[in-house]
């Protein structure tokens, strides 16, 4: 069995970011860059299912600059087999990436894609899906449990509601949640080991482009200052003066 | 020709619709996903499925894209089943597909956080026709007239994935999305059964909802459903009151649209301070049974 990784390189999830001083994008000054979590998630789960079956070949693939090997570095130290850099400075929207990585996918035919539910960036939750549409292929999105046997995946998926188990054919995609698992930490092993690992670098097939252009990047307008109170008492005061409670 | 059909997993998700459809200054029809009848939001046509059920989302995405055709744009409430949904159909069409949208400046420009909330990007969209997912709590929304019945379209709901089992945990308790007012918990809540007698037993003195943080969610102290933030749930309360959460910034990312918000924590610094109306530096333990017998209808 063959699994596609389709991984993203995004601002430090947890560094605080601002508009560029004309508003033209995001200020990455001095901001870090890491694997989507959610894809990290992903190659995880990928790793864990090579573990229980070690015929399992993983395959990891993004789109973008030549800086990205170094998250496709994080992927093969993680423990994909290989790697592919599709290697271009062209600007993406989610459908336009849906169409370059169908390409990656008709050239590799994997029997499963395992991506992030939504890169931490651009938070749109699209990617999976559009690719699962144009691939005709059956989609799980959200997954916390994931199992294969002959042939199908069982996956558990958190829902608005709760959770629910889809049984799917191969080949799927499908897209991962918070909750699947936990990824490992990376020892000086894997690192080293991924040195030897293949990076295959191809240029993009398709035009690329965006039909969802960004014109402005904006601070969100602040609350207004909160204040502090004492006790709960003076907070019920506090919330009779606006309305509530009262 | 501009037209927009608003998909309507059920008749209550509708409702956010009429406000959305004004701001993008479009005329509109509702297609009903399940129910039979739609709450009088001014669409000029109610189309239902049939379905008494919804189906996995590619049967849903294959449904829709077959009714595609008169409408320049296609949109739903943001939610997890919308946005499995959705972005399918919109790899059908081919159409760009823009999500978690808060407001709109006319029918292709539209402004939505990114970066769990921290930033609002506007976009202009070249596409036609354009998927859309957005936030309700952006758009007004007038009262709803009297129900108009659906014209059965009796739709094919055939999809390549069997539901094998469903678990879903909704109680009594109003919906995260739809409360007026909201007791959130974090980590210190410590186990299901504590976070249930406190938090639970607020929301229910008050008729609220309850949420929980990501933290909580993971260390299994409250079902997934109840996560608020980033990845979990939006929410816009009157009042929402966060007890032993310390503010991070995909948490506040869900928060944001709350009229009021309260902070109940024992550490002054957290971060959770800097976006509460009102903060009180106290243990939840204490604080909250207090503020229950206070708030209690
Ligand atoms: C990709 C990604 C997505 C994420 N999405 C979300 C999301 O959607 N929603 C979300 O919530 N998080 C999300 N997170 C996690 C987020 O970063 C934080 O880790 C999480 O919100 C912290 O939860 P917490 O406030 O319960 O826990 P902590 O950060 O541990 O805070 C607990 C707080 O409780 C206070 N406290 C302790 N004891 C008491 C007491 N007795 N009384 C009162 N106060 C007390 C402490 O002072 C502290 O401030 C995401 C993270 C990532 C990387």
């Amino acid at each position: 069995m063959k699994i596609l990784v389709a991984v993203k390189r995004v601002i430090d999830p947890y560094a605080k970011v601002g508009p560029l001083a004309d508003g033209s994008g995001i200020d990455t000054t001095n901001v870090k860059f890491d694997v989507n979590p959610f894809d990290e998630i992903a190659i995880e789960e990928a790793v864990r299912q090579k573990e229980k079956d070690p015929s399992i070949e993983i395959v990891a693939v993004t789109i973008g600059g030549s800086e990205c090997t170094e998250q496709l570095q994080k992927a093969l130290a993680m423990g994909a087999d290989r790697a592919i850099l599709v290697e271009t400075d062209q600007a993406y929207d989610p459908s336009s990436l849906s169409k370059e990585l169908e390409a990656v996918v008709r050239s590799e035919s994997p029997d499963v894609i395992l991506m992030g539910k939504q890169a931490t960036d651009g938070d749109n939750n699209q990617v999976g899906q559009m690719l699962a549409a144009r691939l005709g292929w059956p989609q799980a999105t959200f997954a916390c449990n994931v199992q294969f046997s002959g042939g199908k995946a069982t996956v558990s998926r958190e829902t608005d509601t709760g959770e629910e188990t889809l049984e799917l054919p191969l080949p799927a995609v499908i897209t991962t949640d918070l909750r699947l698992n936990e990824p490992r930490y990376i020892g000086i092993a894997g690192i080293v080991k991924a040195r030897s690992k293949p990076i295959d670098r191809r240029a993009p097939v398709t035009p690329g482009g965006t039909r969802v252009r960004s014109v402005k990047v904006e601070s969100v307008p602040a609350r207004a200052a909160g204040k502090k109170v004492a006790s709960v008492e003076e907070l019920m005061n506090e919330l009779s003066s606006r309305g509530v409670g009262a | 020709m501009s037209r927009l059909l608003l998909v309507a997993f059920d008749p209550t998700d509708a409702l956010g619709g009429a406000g959305f459809a004004g701001a993008l200054g479009l005329p509109f029809d509702v297609l009903l996903l399940t129910g039979q009848a739609a709450p009088g939001i001014g669409a000029e046509k109610v189309l239902a499925t049939g379905w008494t059920e919804l189906p996995p989302s590619d049967a849903i995405a294959s449904a829709v894209a077959g009714l595609a055709g008169g409408y320049s744009h296609l949109a739903s409430v943001s939610a997890m089943r919308s946005k499995d949904a959705l972005a399918r159909l919109a790899g059908h069409l081919d159409a760009p597909m823009v999500t978690d949208v808060i407001a709109a400046e006319g029918p292709s420009q539209f402004k939505r956080p990114i970066v769990a909330g921290s930033l609002i990007e506007t976009v202009a969209v070249d596409g036609n026709p354009i998927v859309l997912t957005f936030r309700p709590s952006g758009f007004s929304k007038p009262a709803p007239g009297a129900e108009v019945a659906a014209d059965n379209l009796n739709l094919p709901g055939t999809s390549a994935v069997t539901r094998v089992s469903v678990s879903s945990r909704g109680g009594a308790r109003p919906d995260l999305t739809q409360a007026k007012v909201i007791i959130s918990g974090g980590r210190p809540l410590k186990d299901a059964d504590t976070f249930e007698r406190v938090i639970g037993g607020f929301a229910d003195a008050v008729g609220g909802a309850a949420g929980a943080t990501r933290a909580a969610v993971d260390s299994g102290i409250a079902p997934n459903e109840l996560q608020v933030g980033q990845t979990g749930k939006i929410v816009a309360p009157d009042l929402y009151i966060a007890a032993g959460v310390s503010g991070s910034t995909q948490h506040m990312a869900g928060i944001k649209d709350s009229k009021i918000i309260v902070a109940i924590n024992t550490d002054p610094d957290a971060p959770i301070f800097e976006i509460a109306d009102l903060g009180l530096v106290a243990d939840l333990y204490q604080a909250l049974p207090e503020l229950q017998e206070k708030l209690k209808k």
